[in-house]
């Protein structure tokens, strides 16, 4: 109750009386003036979707659907497959989301069912969290690729591969500019925005819930595993699918990390390609007509997915955010 | 039957208690990427700050001395003519969604604007390419600083929106109440009590677009040269630290990270300080 | 004259007569003694004294804020729950402090369930896996048990001809009355000796409410039962003792119709009487 009070600011000065004769004008005016700026804020949406289209003609009627097919990728004789880039960024945003979402999931627990009684404390770790997304991400794609790309190749990859280099996931040669680093820096990089979102989700799981399997005798754990989670799991979701779009969306930590070599490999020893990491590589070296017209067609597909994963996961998070008022 | 639940509650316990164990386990691994980075980048970093860095241009490769000065102007350039362009929209937007939300379009209005934000920056990058360095033959701060504020748009938006719905209703009301029309109340009112949110957006994005990277590549491109034009491809922080840093000279891998350094003390800054300015807000509340 | 006589009986802290001490036919299952219970700073309890006599329905009534919800979740350890909150006294389950360190809260709640204000079945659980939740909490699998388990407890909670042959359906799709009947029938599933109900029937149209009545006199044959109400009509109804609690304190504790036909103390009557509260 008090908490909420503190939300809402108060009146510090008196409203000022103005002349009355120009109010309906001023108004409309105003109105008009801030309806232009949303209607501006959709423009750029629509006209950069029809850009792209365009943009994206020639390679569209060249290849037609067999642009996402293909796996050549052959700038010198104009012939262009998409298949290899959209592996790489399935194979790295799967790496981020099974490392990243568990941690992620413990660290919204930990702040909002652990830390429930220090709300503060709770609320200055999860900026120190966040505060991970305040990093540049040229600056993660630096540290990546001279601090973790080494670590992952000599303390991961290496060990991998003579233990279980029988498996197709881990043969080659560990070099540490490959699939698996691009996936675990992703991983990194996805961690605040999931935490946070499955934060907010969590904490808008109404207390009886949680009170009711207590008093059935459950210990924390069972609390959180049989009450909380499953209460929360359609909001979690959506979280999840949030860091999806963030691991697809991601582009110059992968582009430094993932090797730049189109291809589809069983093994995440080997160097890949993203969506976004050709777009960035290549674009400006384009020559042909047909080349960048391929590259914004690639930008075109991260348009579409990115709109398709923000419309999922804003449904599943809203459902019960929005309309749980329960907020301790 | 008696001692089967005991032993059965024993073991329940230590299930909690490796649960909660691993709970700990992910906070301490989720903080760990943060320290480190940000140590790495103090340490390589802090070698290469002087007066030269910050004040001089890029020397050639292995020609000692010289610093990333044309960097740190194209961004604050491209980040200003950003902000002239995203401020005024963005609040502008951010208004008409708080103060017109029961309308379904500035509800449909408000779930673009989100899926805008969360949009992978290369696209716009795309996007700004199509329709500004192909029109103008040319990459420039102007297409950088028009991806940058396409980028920074709908957080500002957002951010006001949130805070404008923050003000009660009753205030909105008391004004009107006394006869002052309904743009003044908002512009005298509403727009000034809800201004800590606001400070909070406009810093929030301007980090933001200090730190992108994709879009800048496709649209100012990069440069070594100063800057004269905002019709010219130009430098930018991260673009630098982008292509120094994936170059294979020891010398611009080492400017790489003092450029970094710079850019994280911003960026952290900025961050910093909504935290300040949020907290300086719910102080004067209380009082 | 009688104040007197009474306060001095208090005072001395000796059975003098049925009269002078809240008369217990029988054992007492709980025993709250000393007790004060704080939010942060604030005390919510300032020291009760109260035996909770077995196989008895016991209400706690008082107007809102006076600590009857707060004395309730101190029965079963959910006070400590509340952040800042803490507890000071004792509880005595059987003669056993249930807030003495060798103590368990997780085998508390297994012996004293509660109910709550808002009716709360997990919406992503059958109407049978609610029932069947706190056994398969300690580790039942045992099909036939569970399917026994189940439906004993909703037939307690008169649950079993509405549900039955829907025990697949989500435990949110039911109506509130039913979504209550539930609550209690999962309470039941652990069976617990003693069950809290905090004001139960609050969110309830009496319909519904007159249904969980009826249960709770059924129920008193097996289970000691505690209930908050703001409803004084529920409590003489149902309630075979009641206490009466003001700003923290225990006023009155007696048999439920001497209470209401004879209170001892004048602000005790001035409650029921509708005067404040």
């Amino acid at each position: 109750m008090s908490k909420q009070d503190l939300n809402q600011p108060q009146v510090t000065q008196p409203a000022p009386v103005a002349g009355r004769s120009q109010s309906k004008i001023g108004d409309a005016i105003f109105k008009g003036v801030a309806m232009a700026a949303a209607i501006a804020v959709i423009g750029v949406v629509v006209v950069l979707a029809i850009e792209l289209f365009q943009g994206s003609s020639i390679s569209l009627t060249t290849f037609g659907p067999s642009f996402f097919s293909t796996t050549t990728w052959d700038p010198v004789h104009n012939i262009f497959g998409a298949l290899p880039f959209i592996y790489g960024t399935l194979v790295t945003s799967a790496i981020a989301l099974v490392i990243g979402v568990p941690i992620s999931i413990g660290v919204a627990l930990f702040l909002s069912e652990i830390m429930k009684e220090r709300r503060q404390v709770a609320d200055y770790l999860g900026s120190v969290v966040e505060l991970l997304a305040a990093v540049p991400s040229v600056v993660f794609g630096l540290w990546a690729l001279f601090i973790l790309s080494p670590m992952v190749r000599d303390y991961i990859e290496k060990p991998l591969k003579t233990y279980l280099g029988f498996l197709p996931t881990f043969q080659g040669t560990p070099f540490g500019l490959d699939f698996l680093t691009a996936g675990i820096i992703l991983s990194i990089m996805i961690i605040p925005t999931v935490s946070a979102i499955s934060r907010e989700v969590l904490r808008s799981v109404p207390n009886s819930q949680r009170e009711a399997l207590i008093a059935l005798g459950a210990t924390k754990w069972e609390m959180v595993r049989h009450s909380v989670l499953p209460y929360a799991r359609s909001g979690l979701f959506g979280a999840v699918i949030l860091g999806l779009g963030r691991a697809v969306g991601e582009t110059m930590a992968v582009t430094m990390v993932i090797g730049n070599s189109p291809s589809i490999t069983a093994s995440l020893l080997h160097p890949g390609y993203t969506l976004a990491s050709v777009i960035a590589n290549e674009f400006t070296e384009a020559t042909s007509p047909l080349y960048v017209s391929a590259l914004v067609e690639i930008g075109l597909t991260l348009f579409f997915v990115a709109l398709a994963i923000n419309i999922i996961a804003r449904l599943l998070v809203w459902r019960i955010t929005r309309f749980s008022k329960v907020r301790t | 039957m008696e001692a089967k639940q005991h032993s059965n509650v024993s073991r329940r316990k230590i299930v909690n208690r490796i649960a909660i164990g691993a709970i700990f386990a992910a906070v301490v691994l989720a903080i760990i990427p943060l320290f480190l980075i940000l140590a790495e980048v103090i340490i390589k970093g802090a070698p290469e700050m002087n007066l030269d860095f910050l004040t001089k241009l890029p020397t050639p490769v292995n020609v000692s001395g010289g610093g990333v000065v044309n960097a740190i102007e194209g961004s604050f350039v491209m980040v200003g003519f950003a902000s002239l362009i995203s401020l005024p929209v963005g609040i502008g937007a951010g208004i008409f969604l708080s103060e017109w939300g029961e309308m379904r379009f500035a509800s449909f209005a408000s779930f673009v604007n989100d899926v805008l934000a969360e949009f992978p920056s290369i696209v716009i990058g795309i996007f700004v390419y199509v329709i500004i360095v192909l029109t103008t033959h040319t990459f420039s701060a102007l297409a950088g600083g028009l991806a940058l504020s396409i980028i920074m748009m709908p957080i500002i938006a957002r951010t006001t929106e949130e805070s404008l719905k923050l003000v009660p209703r009753s205030l909105r009301e008391a004004s009107m109440a006394l006869g002052v029309s309904r743009w003044r109340t908002i512009t005298r009112v509403v727009l000034s009590t809800g201004r800590g949110g606001l400070i909070t957006g406009v810093l929030l994005s301007i980090a933001r677009a200090a730190g992108e990277t994709a879009p800048l590549l496709l649209t100012a491109l990069g440069s070594t040269l100063a800057l004269t034009s905002l019709f010219q491809p130009t430098a930018a922080l991260p673009l630098l630290i982008y292509t120094y840093g994936i170059s294979p000279f020891r010398d611009w891998q080492d400017k790489a990270w003092g450029a970094s350094l710079v850019l994280v003390l911003v960026v952290l800054v900025l961050n910093l300080s909504v935290k300040a300015v949020t907290r300086a807000k719910f102080i004067t509340v209380v009082e | 004259m009688t104040m007197t006589v009474t306060e001095l009986g208090e005072m001395q802290g000796v059975e003098q007569t049925r009269r002078e001490m809240p008369p217990i036919a029988g054992q007492s299952k709980l025993e709250v003694r000393g007790l004060l219970a704080y939010f942060d700073k604030t005390q919510a309890l300032k020291g009760i004294n109260l035996k909770i006599p077995e196989r008895k329905i016991t209400a706690i009534i008082g107007p809102s804020g006076c600590g009857k919800s707060t004395l309730l979740r101190t029965m079963n350890r959910m006070h400590e729950l509340t952040p800042r909150a803490r507890v000071e006294g004792e509880i005595l389950l059987d003669g056993q402090n249930i807030y003495d360190p060798s103590m368990d809260a997780v085998r508390i709640r297994q012996r004293i369930g509660m109910v709550f204000q808002k009716p709360n079945p997990f919406p992503t659980m059958s109407v049978y896996d609610n029932v069947a939740a706190g056994l398969k909490l300690n580790g039942v699998r045992d099909r036939k048990r569970l399917d026994e388990t189940v439906e004993r407890s909703l037939k307690m909670s008169f649950l079993w001809e509405e549900m039955k042959d829907r025990l697949k359906e989500s435990g949110a799709r039911l109506s509130g009355g039913q979504q209550q009947r539930l609550c209690i029938a999962r309470a039941l599933a652990v069976e617990p000796e003693v069950i809290l109900m905090d004001e139960p029937c609050s969110a309830l149209d009496p319909n519904a409410t007159q249904k969980i009545e009826e249960m709770m006199v059924q129920l008193e044959n097996e289970y000691t039962i505690v209930i908050v109400t703001h409803n004084m009509q529920q409590a003489a109804r149902v309630a075979d003792y009641t206490a009466f609690m003001y700003l923290g304190e225990l006023i009155e504790f007696d048999e439920t119709e001497v209470m209401f036909e004879n209170p001892k103390k004048e602000l005790t009557e001035r409650y029921i009487t509708g005067k404040f509260g």
